[in-house]
């Protein structure tokens, strides 16, 4: 896997559905694994509501920190209202990851949605559960660590189970 | 370590001892001062830039080190004491960051601050990552003690919040103690003393201009004999893939230029181009230098780039670029404060002159109330010129609309000018008083009475400052509570033709459980 190949993800969402924190999680994890690793995103107004994307891509070696337009490898939309405004950063055969590959099963807490579509992006890359698992704990104070991983669990359990 | 561009700067300048880093929060720059302070280092936020970059001064002038972070605009406020500091120079070191942003994510213009290195006579270090980041505020450390000149640091957006891999091995020597040597020929920038001291900066400078050519951060990496890349800062990131196959030189340090590194690169390759953000700084430097290289055209001055528009360049294309449809807009948060105080403005169909903060979004739907937005303070003296000419029916309409933030940071000195010209048909001024620095994060401010790491420290009371300043009709209201109370108050001061001040006093809902808290733990 240690090609010179790079894997580009684009997270986009809404403000306040913790885009950048899934990043976070996603560059942790890929960091975790050996990889060299970017991330990047535009902060500023997106407290107010608005429309975030980050991108985080890993390999042996990267160059720049952003996603080339029509590059990603992996999709992670949280608000399927926002695809439209996004959906040019996929390549072609790239895969989307939506709120509905979760396929109806409850989140007990809707904050974690963020996660739980990582549990489904985790299932594709070459990085170890245990080290989604150690981001997502490093990344998150104590008191949400059981309700995250638990999400984490759900979107794998999914993503396994319908592919 | 995978962080920021900002926590790198901050941890290089805890690791180097720095005595004080201090500034004004402003995107992509807050992070470096927030990191510093959990590092465990002494960190400020000052009203403004320029209060900000003289304190720094002080400490420099002290032997100590000093960082001072602010934005792009930021280094306006700050031009004045950055001027003169290159000319008495520094006993310590001071590293003043400057984080530009280029397409403009959160800012009000794209200037490009690289020019502020030329303007000022000061040493330039560009990051391209956080690695760089880290190593070149040790670099610009070192600089700044070794030529006891200011060096500026100068970022971007996506080096300052874009993550990378940090080793954080480079050191550098500890500082010594703070101490005072008394040096008026050198400080006192009186005519006699300035002349000579000018003269001093022009030939520091001549050292090292030769020093980058030999020893400075800049590096060549070979590759094809027909394509050679200058590139600075995050552009060469995009520029080496894009164009892998390319010899590059990265420059470093981009003031002053090793234009012998970069002729001798230039004549080693058939086709030489200049990749860079923003205005053709290099290229025309590099051009005057009577070095032939390739620029951008001018469609690639505008926004930020990236690899598809760096493709672009190389291949000379400038067909029109395709612009992938808008996500949502951001908005005033439902249960925001302000939301009553633009309905208010609306019914009263006033003119407003408004200002930098998250009331800005009050320009947008639903409320298109917010007419104009220039800079920091800008509000209060706008809105003065428009009452000064307009018809009186119209200019009874005027209002200026100002956070407490940007208040303390540049509007005192436009209740001032209110104050001492005042217009004939009166003035109003609201305050929007949230008790945060709300756009860039919520950070304290003095008014806020917290500081920077939120702990109780002596509290600016606006009220008593405008009344101090001689503006005697000034109320404080919060207009959530009783939205009609407000629109009288408005109304009637409108109607009053005094002048007048509304504080709209009513905390910033992000923050109202923290504030609590926070009262809690005093």
């Amino acid at each position: 896997m240690m090609d010179n190949r790079v894997t580009n993800i684009v997270i986009a969402g809404l403000g306040g559905q913790g885009v950048i924190r899934a990043s976070d999680i996603a560059a942790d994890a890929a960091f975790r694994s050996g990889f060299d690793v970017k991330k990047s995103e535009i902060h500023g107004m997106s407290q107010r509501g608005g429309f975030v994307t980050s991108d985080v891509r890993f390999g042996r070696q990267v160059s720049s920190p952003m996603v080339p337009r029509g590059e990603a490898d992996y999709l992670v939309v949280l608000a399927p209202d926002q695809l439209e405004a996004v959906r040019g950063s996929l390549r072609p055969g790239g895969v989307l990851i939506l709120p509905d590959g979760l396929n109806g099963e409850p989140l007990p807490n809707k904050k974690t949605l963020n996660v739980a579509l990582l549990g489904i992006l985790s299932t594709h890359l070459p990085i170890p559960e245990a080290n989604w698992v150690e981001a997502i704990r490093s990344s998150l104070p104590e008191k949400f660590h059981e309700a995250n991983l638990h999400a984490f669990q759900l979107g794998r359990r999914q993503a396994t189970v319908h592919t | 370590m995978l962080i920021s561009g900002n926590e790198a700067v901050a941890l290089a300048a805890q690791r180097a001892g720095v005595a004080l880093g201090t500034g004004y929060p402003g995107t992509p720059s807050t992070e470096i001062l927030e990191r510093f302070s959990e590092l465990g280092g002494r960190a400020q936020w000052a009203p403004n830039e320029k209060v900000a970059f003289e304190v720094a001064i002080g400490v420099a002038y002290a032997s100590a080190r000093a960082v001072v972070t602010m934005k792009h605009v930021g280094l306006n406020v700050a031009a004045d004491p950055l001027f003169t500091a290159a000319y008495t120079g520094v006993s310590g070191a001071l590293v003043v960051v400057s984080a530009d942003d280029p397409g403009m994510a959160s800012s009000q213009n794209e200037q490009d601050n690289r020019r502020y290195a030329v303007a000022a006579g000061v040493p330039m270090l560009e990051p391209a990552d956080s690695q760089e980041a880290y190593d070149f505020t040790l670099q610009a450390i070192e600089i700044s003690e070794r030529w006891g000149l200011p060096v500026m640091l100068r970022m971007t957006t996506r080096v300052c919040h874009s993550k990378s891999v940090v080793h954080p091995e480079r050191t550098c020597a500890p500082p010594p103690p703070p101490s005072y040597t008394r040096d008026i020929a050198a400080r006192v920038m009186i005519p006699s003393n300035a002349r000579p001291a000018h003269r001093r900066l022009r030939a520091k400078l001549a050292q090292i201009a030769e020093w980058n050519e030999t020893s400075g951060p800049n590096r060549v990496i070979p590759g094809s004999n027909s394509l050679g890349i200058i590139a600075d800062g995050v552009a060469f990131q995009h520029a080496r893939e894009a164009a892998p196959e390319a010899s590059f030189l990265q420059l470093g340090m981009t003031h002053p230029l090793p234009v012998e590194t970069i002729r001798k690169f230039a004549n080693s390759v058939e086709r030489c181009v200049v990749i860079e953000e923003g205005d053709p700084y290099l290229a025309d430097t590099i051009r005057a230098a009577g070095i032939s290289v390739e620029s951008k055209p001018e469609m690639f001055r505008f926004g930020e780039l990236n690899v598809d528009r760096v493709r672009r360049i190389l291949a000379g294309d400038t067909t029109p670029e395709p612009a992938p449809p808008p996500g949502k807009a951001p908005e005033l948060c439902n249960g925001c404060p302000y939301r009553t105080v633009y309905r208010a403005l609306r019914n009263l169909d006033c003119i407003v002159a408004g200002d930098i903060g998250c009331y800005s979004l009050g320009a947008l739907p639903p409320f298109e109330a917010l007419e104009t937005l220039v800079c920091m303070g800008a509000a209060i003296g706008v809105g003065l010129g428009l009452r000064h000419v307009l018809p009186p029916e119209e200019a009874r309409r005027v209002v200026s609309v100002i956070g407490d933030s940007t208040f303390v940071h540049s509007g005192i000195t436009g209740l001032v000018e209110m104050v001492y010209n005042p217009p004939s048909t009166g003035h109003v001024v609201i305050i929007l008083d949230n008790s945060t620095t709300a756009m860039t994060g919520f950070q304290e401010h003095p008014a806020t009475g917290r500081t920077l790491d939120h702990q109780p420290t002596g509290k600016l009371i606006i009220e008593d400052l405008c009344r101090a300043l001689g503006v005697a009709d000034t109320h404080v209201i919060d207009p959530t509570r009783d939205p009609e109370a407000f629109e009288k108050l408005l109304g009637d001061s409108l109607a009053s033709g005094r002048l007048a001040v509304i504080i709209a006093r009513r905390s910033c809902l992000l923050v109202t459980g923290r504030l609590r808290e926070l009262e809690r733990c005093q």
